[in-house]
């Protein structure tokens, strides 16, 4: 995680993220069960949506629409990790490393992402702030090691030759 | 059918028949493939003869624990006047598994199709499908499909004119393997930490939102559909032997074999013949050296063992481990057991919920043990202390990820001791480099 980036992103101040057809989106789930705590996933995930990690203000707002404390959603938040709880890069790069895919190459499809994206090391993001890239854990596609998720998208197969022509495609 | 693959000869398709056909992930695709004809005919039928007729055919639990499905159906109260919850679990994480993902991608009403049947089933109105947040790519074809299954009257407030509701709502989850476990999942959808409840009282008693509660796998669900319109005898004569294992089971074959995929086999076939000959077998000049059959979580088998088993729960306990989600990791001899053992010891340390400390701190220390004889800084005693840790983890926790990351270590040393003499005895440099 650079400074710079972390800086960037704490500058601006905080707009809430539940208005408009954000609000509406949130305010469709609650019919959905019979608690409003049982939103507290779905909407951190809205938050994140919105800004591309969840800021503390992000925690504040979750919880004040859904009658939490910020410590309580926190908790929770801490527990999972695919919530960014500090700014990360335009495009966030997930690379599976459990066994099935290591037996495959996974490390050099790792190395790869590492060296073309310019992040030198897991968790940290790129000077130019496009990409961050972690290693996580299996991903459930390990008939098609090795699987890469960047953003929303899903790419199979990803060996270390294929990794230049997958990243052009997020400027 | 043994997906990315074309269809094997020796696979018998029945879930898996429309991998890769487009047309068979839309409503109407699905329909002209006779999709929710199953529905309907559950729909007609008593929730009792439902039941029944699931625990004719033999079904047992998909996900890993085997359990006999009708019965766990059973389970459920009836004239309670609470409301039940079906949960659906395709928090598929287990590594080496990647079928209910494919179940997902390329049919997904057969899995709305099972979920509607188990809900009608059990008297739950409301299901929630728990996916792993990392399955967008399911995610997204899961929620066209519930979309057009609302249009079309196969979900809502009165299922194809029966007056049964039944609503499926979609719960994303947000990276965390332990919310495969059923207590953990229903902590997670509720809005909480995943961390695994203490059983009792079990799910059918108290569960989703304190609610009487069923939770199957992705797989098991699907299966449902088939077994209602063909019927329990034709299931149950699915089998190659063994009667308490029927039907058919997707096995998930990666790691060092030429085909790896998705392969559906009846129950009680050749183990032998998954690897060597659906799966492709080895890379050239390659022999098999061992395989993780069950998804991690299980004892590692050596390639005789594997060789001489039967695909089925109880053909794999026989050889040395379990069926478990049926996730085969395969090794060649090139595989550096102790380096894969470690990596899947580091796997479970990262996702231990650290609520018990057996599991917290044993897959911890357990994980910097077999890092420390991969630096070649391992002592002889270190062998006894695995297996001393291994055992304090095993059996003594709310939950079995403690366990199951026991099983791999305890059977590795056992069956590979060679491979640990190797960076013991300094004869092999070490895998993983000193730092500082």
């Amino acid at each position: 995680m650079s400074a710079a980036t972390h800086g960037s992103h704490a500058e601006a101040p905080y707009q809430p993220v539940f208005v408009g057809a954000s609000r509406e989106k949130l305010e469709a789930l609650f019919p959905k069960y019979p608690t409003k705590q049982a939103v507290l996933l779905p909407a951190l995930w809205i938050v994140q949506e919105g800004r591309g990690w969840i800021p503390p203000e992000g925690i504040a707002e979750v919880a004040a629409v859904l009658g939490l404390t910020p410590a309580y959603v926190r908790g929770v938040a801490t527990f999972y990790t695919m919530y960014h709880l500090h700014p990360v890069g335009r495009h966030f790069i997930q690379v599976c490393g459990t066994s099935p895919c290591h037996l495959c190459g996974s490390d050099d499809v790792l190395h790869a992402i590492l060296k073309e994206t310019g992040c030198g090391e897991l968790g940290a993001t790129s000077p130019d702030g496009r990409f961050t890239v972690t290693e996580v854990e299996c991903l459930g596609a390990c008939g098609f090691a090795t699987p890469v998720i960047i953003d929303d998208d899903f790419h199979d197969s990803v060996t270390p030759e294929r990794v230049p022509g997958i990243l052009a495609r997020y400027p | 059918m043994g997906y990315p693959h074309p269809s094997h000869p020796k696979e018998t398709v029945v879930l898996s028949k429309y991998f890769g056909d487009a047309e068979a992930r839309t409503y109407p695709g699905w329909v002209k493939r006779g999709g929710y004809e199953a529905l309907k005919k559950a729909l007609g039928m008593t929730p009792d003869a439902i039941i029944e007729e699931l625990k004719a055919s033999g079904l047992r639990g998909r996900g890993g624990a085997g359990f006999p499905t009708g019965l766990k159906w059973s389970f459920m109260p009836k004239g309670d006047g609470k409301p039940h919850y079906l949960v659906c679990n395709a928090d598929e994480s287990e590594p080496g598994t990647f079928k209910d993902r494919e179940i997902m991608r390329w049919t997904p009403h057969q899995l709305i199709e099972g979920c509607a049947i188990a809900a009608y089933a059990i008297g739950a109105e409301t299901c929630y499908i728990y996916i792993r947040g990392e399955f967008t790519e399911p995610w997204k074809v899961m929620s066209r499909a519930v979309d057009d299954a609302y249009a079309n009257g196969a979900l809502g407030g009165n299922v194809f004119g029966s007056g049964k509701r039944i609503d499926m709502v979609l719960h994303r989850g947000a990276g965390a393997y332990i919310c495969g476990e059923e207590t953990a999942m229903m902590n997670s959808i509720e809005g909480r930490r995943g961390n695994p409840r203490i059983k009792p009282p079990f799910p059918a008693q108290a569960g989703l939102f304190g609610m009487p509660t069923t939770i199957n796998n992705v797989e098991t669900l699907a299966a449902t559909s088939p077994i209602l319109l063909r019927g329990a005898a034709w299931y149950k004569g699915l089998c190659l032997g063994n009667p308490k294992s029927t039907g058919t089971k997707l096995f998930s074959v990666c790691g060092h074999v030429m085909k790896p995929g998705n392969y559906e086999i009846t129950m009680g076939f050749p183990m032998n013949d998954l690897i060597h000959d659906l799966a492709g077998g080895m890379r050239p000049g390659r022999r098999l050296k061992a395989v993780i059959p069950g998804g991690s979580s299980v004892p590692i088998m050596t390639a005789a063992e594997a060789e001489a088993s039967l695909c089925d729960y109880e053909g794999i306990i026989e050889k040395g481990s379990m069926l478990g989600s049926a996730g085969f990791i395969v090794m060649d001899d090139s595989a550096d057991i102790v380096y894969e053992i470690y990596r899947l010891a580091k796997f479970y340390a990262h996702e231990s919920c650290a609520q018990c400390t057996q599991c917290r701190e044993g897959t911890a220390w357990t994980t910097k043990i077999l890092e420390r004889i991969l630096k070649g800084q391992g002592k002889r005693e270190d062998l006894d202390l695995l297996l001393d840790l291994s055992d304090k983890m095993t059996g003594r926790t709310i939950c079995v990820l403690s366990d199951s990351c026991a099983a791999p270590i305890v059977s590795g040393i056992k069956k590979f001791p060679e491979e640990f003499d190797a960076y013991l005895s300094r004869a092999k440099a070490p895998a993983l480099a000193t730092v500082g």
